[in-house]
């Protein structure tokens, strides 16, 4: 059975702001359901009760004070920009 | 014979006294790369303007009390997935090609250049730290030093291979399953993986953030040390570094293991892992005996399971990580693209590679509602386990060791096809990531084709000085390390 489905696959593209094209997803749910399939041996384990682990360290809230420092200049945020106006990064538009 | 053959505690003493300069250094490094770099192809992008320009500096300060840098004048390449201010990084990845100037440096290159180090250039690695090879970078693949038919090992691979290749004697790399510890097994180098925490990872393009760290890679354990005493500490830029002291590593480098008490998992030796590999490891723990330590075999239990949890948990963090990318305030952007919708889908797809783009749908499926649980959860309660594996091993031993890779380096193009294939490699690295614990990899012996073997020695969180100890009374005791490649000629 498979895990994963070419349908499911473009969703999850999309998702994740990709763009795949047909040859491109066949492709890919092959790979990710031999993957996941391979994943699914965590399934043979026990965790009732286990707690999770996000992080090895035990690490609490760290905390700093809020205030303003000085950063960058709007120059150095603009200056790897692919496309830039009127001191601004300029996108394509987002209205049709 | 080259510069680069002395270790770094040499070098600044042959400079101090005058008898090098710090120009001559670089003289080496250069050199040394336009002799092989066509064939080694461990460098992205080259400093050598800037550290010229540093190098007439220091060497006026040869012998001064300012010019007393823990790293003064030493030569360094830096994986390209570091971030350098005005110096291009790219992580190899082509929707960062055109990433020229970066506004800040790593808090990890602040302090070499604090420490008055040089940084020679940016080093080659799978895109965004995504592989076991360098085949994964955009750019071209880096080879083996020992055979240019072989792979390097993977992300760090620039990072060794240009330490074996004598271009650079000291280089940082990164490591989430394994991207130090590989790289430099397969290089026959030193390369440690320090505690998840004791590095700062800001200004290192994260991967999967739980996971990462940066670590030195180095011809010798001692050297090692130094570049990690220059670099850890706590940082307020990453709030995840540690506020645990840095003790002066080298100054545990006893030669003493007497009494020293080893664990050798019984998983690390199994089925899967080559015999010559399995003979260099039993050599080195009978050299560890004839040194007054001691060893039992013991068990990780769940260390078949540790593939699984990383790939889902690290694949997962990056489809988080890497969403940054979207053509927006930097690095490339699609030209085919009319509305928003299209920059951000097509600048990503033009701009990943394929394992990038894989990797990328793998953990937003494993994120995705309905799938959270089964997936995700699962993996993170699966490393609790493995993570206890190692606490209750190491409540009774100091260190735990094995090889580093079940086999040594293999040829180029030999498992790119079947990507289960190539995770694999990291089976025995995974599990000490997943366990944020320290890990060196320290080389043992040759295999048949003359490819070299890497011992891994594991320690307790924050024990890096133990490990040390361990690897370097190893390597005094053996002479692995002073094997070089014939690579362009013996030198």
């Amino acid at each position: 059975m498979s895990r994963i489905s070419e349908e499911q696959v473009k969703h999850v593209a999309h998702l994740a702001r990709l763009h795949v094209s047909d040859e491109e997803a066949e492709r890919f749910t092959k790979q990710l359901d031999d993957i996941i399939s391979f994943a699914e041996q965590l399934n043979e384990l026990d965790t009732e009760g286990v707690e999770p682990t996000t992080h090895v360290q035990d690490l609490k809230n760290v905390m700093r004070k809020d205030e303003p420092k000085k950063w960058i200049t709007q120059e150095d945020a603009l200056k790897n920009a692919p496309e830039t106006q009127d001191g601004q990064i300029r996108v394509p538009s987002i209205l049709e | 014979m080259s510069l680069f053959d002395y270790k770094l505690s040499d070098l600044q003493e042959m400079l101090h006294k005058k008898e090098i300069s710090v120009n001559d250094l670089l003289d080496e490094a250069y050199n040394r790369i336009s002799e092989v770099d066509g064939d080694v192809k461990a460098f992205i992008t080259l400093n050598e303007e800037t550290a010229r320009a540093r190098a007439k500096e220091l060497d006026e300060l040869r012998g001064t009390p300012e010019g007393r840098g823990l790293l003064f004048g030493m030569p360094i390449g830096v994986k390209d997935n570091i971030v350098t201010k005005g110096l291009r990084t790219t992580a190899a990845s082509q929707i960062l090609d055109n990433l020229t100037d970066p506004l800040y440096d790593a808090t990890v290159v602040q302090k070499l250049d604090a420490a008055e180090a040089i940084n020679v250039g940016k080093l080659n690695m799978d895109e965004f730290a995504m592989g076991s090879s360098n085949e994964n970078s955009s750019y071209y693949a880096t080879r083996n030093p020992w055979n240019t038919d072989y792979v390097p090992g993977g992300s760090s691979g620039g990072s060794a291979a240009a330490v074996a290749a004598g271009e650079v004697p000291f280089s940082l790399g990164s490591d989430t399953g394994g991207s130090i510890r590989q790289p430099a097994a397969y290089c026959g180098v030193v390369g440690l993986k320090p505690t998840y925490g004791r590095v700062s990872r800001f200004g290192l393009i994260a991967f999967a953030s739980s996971l990462d760290q940066i670590g030195p890679l180095t011809r010798t354990v001692e050297d090692n040390a130094y570049i990690l005493e220059t670099i850890a500490g706590l940082d307020k830029m990453d709030s995840t570094s540690a506020d645990i002291e840095v003790p002066k590593y080298t100054e545990a480098l006893t030669g003493d293991v007497k009494g020293l008490k080893i664990a050798v998992p019984k998983e690390y030796l199994a089925e899967g892992v080559s015999d010559e590999v399995k003979e260099a490891v039993q050599k080195a723990l009978k050299v560890y005996e004839d040194m007054g330590a001691t060893w039992d075999e013991v068990t990780l239990p769940h260390s078949k399971y540790a593939l699984s949890t990383y790939y889902l948990l690290s694949s997962s963090e990056a489809s988080a990580n890497l969403a940054r990318f979207d053509g927006v305030r930097y690095g490339r952007r699609s030209p085919n693209a009319e509305n928003m919708l299209d920059m951000f889908k097509l600048s990503r797809s033009e701009g990943f590679g394929d394992e990038v783009k894989r990797r990328i749908m793998l953990g937003t499926f494993a994120l995705s509602s309905g799938y959270y649980d089964a997936y995700y959860k699962k993996a993170q309660q699966a490393r609790t386990l493995i993570k206890k594996d190692f606490d209750d091993v190491l409540a009774d031993y100091d260190v735990i060791i094995g090889p580093t890779t079940p086999t040594p380096a293999f040829k180029v193009g030999e498992k790119t096809e079947d990507p289960l294939t190539m995770y694999a490699n990291d089976i025995l690295t995974i599990p000490v990531n997943l366990a944020g614990v320290p890990g060196i990899s320290v080389p043992c012996g040759f295999s048949g084709e003359g490819l070299p073997i890497g011992l891994q020695i594991i320690g307790k969180h924050f024990d890096e000085a133990t490990v040390y100890r361990a690897a370097h009374a190893y390597e005094q005791a053996t002479d692995f390390h002073t094997q070089k490649p014939s690579l362009g000629g013996a030198k």
